[in-house]
């Protein structure tokens, strides 16, 4: 946005942003302080900017709990954003990744390469798990279709527990088949940000860099296609190509998500939600603040999950769906 | 653009077209030219296919036979952008997200102008502003949409609509849940934007009296087929009514304008019960 909207309230236009992001760089120095051992601050930000590796503490930080603080952006981002799409183009407020069987499609595509197969690259990761949500997402699609009354915000949350449900109990089937290997994917399956993933991450980054820009640019068109699809068409737009668009990144986005840590639920549905209170319902404002405000809910829940019951830890999947599901109750209620 | 050296010719024609969904036809055989700098009003009963026409000639439904010629070039063939800079719609009954504001979802129409490189200029402002004006809905600019009564959301809609700044309009019923005044006041106005700034208007509506005072070509339409058309003289006439509507009524001319007037004829036992 250039001149002619605010043209007097242009350092405004920039306050909102930075203090946003301001926000985030704290939020991120306090989960990375947060630990076994509390590290003060000041010797975070050291360790970012001048890394020294004969101090202990700033291999704690970059070895261990850097990543950590990582992958909760990244994912947080990813899921509010594809949630934040999901929402705009379905003009459903309750889609969502979790709700509408993404995640666990993506889930049990790397359940089965990497448990029955055996197959544990990190390198097919994003690629199986965006192969997992397509099929969740067009066979959720397919039978919210063929129920009564075609595809409501309803009948698509009905049909998202389903396929969930089924995939859920093939995961546990498959769990009990080969308990050995799913000694470590059990913990990634309630979503997880401890497993050490590095690898899968840096293989999900341009999944998640290419949704991440489809969204940013297919912003605009979203919020024309909110009202409407013959309001869109009638306002020149190409509503079949716009829609591919947003499902790859809703595709890409979530892959990319559970690759890194898992399926975590609701993350999507609760932060459009909030971040629409304070930006209102233009997707150019939505999609980057659900991006930022995604990251920061992750890295906060995370640093929950780490603080509630210490030294016990719990995993940040059971979190986000504690606090998600009364939202998702809420908005049940207030909204259909 | 030069909008006034357009006035009069036939910018916008349906030739022989049939369409519908999937694979009911609903709109049979239609043929019409609209007159440029004009206001076309299109009436017919509830379902006989009004709304199937106008998003056939926004190409929004595909043909199944016959053509549309947008300045003498085939709509459905033109990129969809293009089209959407000379020609706009607003279709029945349109839904606003909950809690888009106003002046967002006017902003809404100048999309087809904006690009990538170029996301909002002076010029869009401008057009926002003026449409806003125009629609009477300025007052509300920074309220939800979601938070307006019927009437005032349909003008909001229509300020939308004009913001697009075609030269081509067409409006699917943007006067309903509005009080006859009201009606009388946008007519007046759409009226204004087809004859001052040769701009063409293709409206559907319901009100047959307000048909025919604005109407400069009166359309009938029964069962998907155009039953007549014509200048409101020719077109609006009891026989029509009977043959349209099935309704009973006598067709007298207005004292003032001399415009046709249509009176619905009570039966007598309803008259006498009334007395
Ligand atoms: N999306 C659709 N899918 C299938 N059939 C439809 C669809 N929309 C309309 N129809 C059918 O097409 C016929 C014509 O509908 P249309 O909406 O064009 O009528 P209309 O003249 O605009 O009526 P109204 O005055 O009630 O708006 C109706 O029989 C309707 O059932
Ligand atoms: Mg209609």
């Amino acid at each position: 946005m250039t001149t002619g909207v605010l043209p007097r309230h242009r350092s405004l236009v920039w306050a909102g942003p930075a203090a946003g992001i301001a926000l985030l760089l704290l939020a991120f120095g306090w989960h990375i302080s947060v630990g076994a051992k509390t590290i003060p601050l000041p010797t975070v930000a050291e360790a970012l900017v001048a890394y020294d590796s004969s101090v202990f503490d700033h291999v704690v930080i970059v070895d261990l709990r850097l990543p950590r603080a990582v992958f909760a952006v990244l994912v947080g981002a990813a899921l509010s954003v594809a949630g934040a799409l999901m929402q705009g183009v379905t003009r459903n407020p309750l889609a969502e990744p979790g709700l509408l069987g993404l995640l666990i499609g993506a889930s049990f595509a790397v359940v089965i390469v990497v448990g029955v197969f055996d197959l544990a690259s990190p390198a097919l990761m994003p690629l199986v798990a965006a192969l997992g949500a397509l099929v969740a997402a067009v066979a959720v699609w397919g039978i919210a279709t063929a129920a009564p009354g075609g595809a409501t915000p309803l009948t698509l949350v009905l049909a998202g527990a389903a396929v969930t449900a089924f995939l859920g109990a093939l995961v546990t089937v498959a769990n009990l088949l080969d308990e050995q290997t799913f000694e470590e994917l059990r913990v990634w399956l309630t979503g997880s940000l401890a497993g050490r993933r590095i690898e899968v991450m840096w293989w999900a980054l341009p999944w998640l860099a290419s949704g991440l820009a489809v969204a940013l640019a297919t912003a605009r068109q979203v919020t024309a296609l909110a009202m409407g699809e013959e309001t869109a068409v009638g306002l020149g737009m190409n509503v079949g190509r716009l829609k591919a668009l947003v499902l790859f990144a809703v595709i890409a986005l979530t892959a990319s998500a559970v690759a890194i840590a898992g399926p975590m639920g609701f993350v999507g549905l609760v932060v459009p939600h909030a971040v629409r209170l304070f930006v209102g319902q233009d997707y150019r404002l939505v999609v980057p603040w659900s991006a930022i405000a995604g990251a920061g809910y992750l890295l906060l829940v995370d640093i929950a999950a780490r603080m509630a019951l210490a030294p016990v830890e719990i995993s940040t999947g059971l979190v986000t769906a504690l606090l998600g599901a009364p939202i998702f109750v809420w908005l049940v209620r207030a909204r259909l | 653009m030069s909008r006034s050296a357009t006035t009069g010719s036939c910018r916008l024609s349906v030739e022989q077209v049939s369409s519908g969904y999937g694979g009911t036809t609903i709109v049979q055989d239609v043929s019409l030219d609209v007159p440029g700098g004009a206001l076309t009003i299109l009436v017919g009963p509830n379902g006989c296919g009004k709304s199937t026409l106008l998003k056939t000639m926004a190409r929004v439904l595909p043909t199944s036979r016959g053509r549309i010629l947008l300045d003498g070039r085939p709509v459905h063939e033109t990129p969809t952008r293009e089209v959407a800079r000379r020609l706009a719609l607003l279709p029945q009954g349109p839904v606003a997200p909950e809690g888009l504001r106003v002046r967002e979802l006017v902003a809404q129409g100048r999309y087809p102008h904006q690009s990538l490189m170029r996301q909002w200029s002076r010029e869009d402002a401008r057009a926002v502003e003026q449409a806003m004006e125009a629609a009477d809905v300025a007052q509300f600019a920074d309220r939800p949409v979601s938070d307006l009564s019927g009437g005032q959301r349909q003008r909001c809609w229509i300020a939308m609509v004009l913001a697009q700044e075609t030269d081509i309009i067409l409006l699917d019923e943007p006067t309903t849940f509005l009080d006859l005044k009201v009606q009388v006041e946008l007519l007046q106005l759409l009226r204004r934007i087809a004859h001052e700034e040769g701009r063409t208007l293709v409206i559907v509506l319901h009100e047959l009296n307000v048909a025919a005072a604005f109407a400069d070509l009166l359309v009938m339409m029964k069962g998907g087929r155009l039953v007549a058309q014509g200048p409101v003289g020719t077109a609006f006439t009891s026989e029509a009514l009977r043959q349209v509507f099935g309704l009973e009524a006598n067709v007298v001319p207005d004292p003032v304008s001399g415009r046709p007037v249509c009176v619905p004829v009570v039966s007598a036992g309803f008259a006498l019960a009334a007395q």
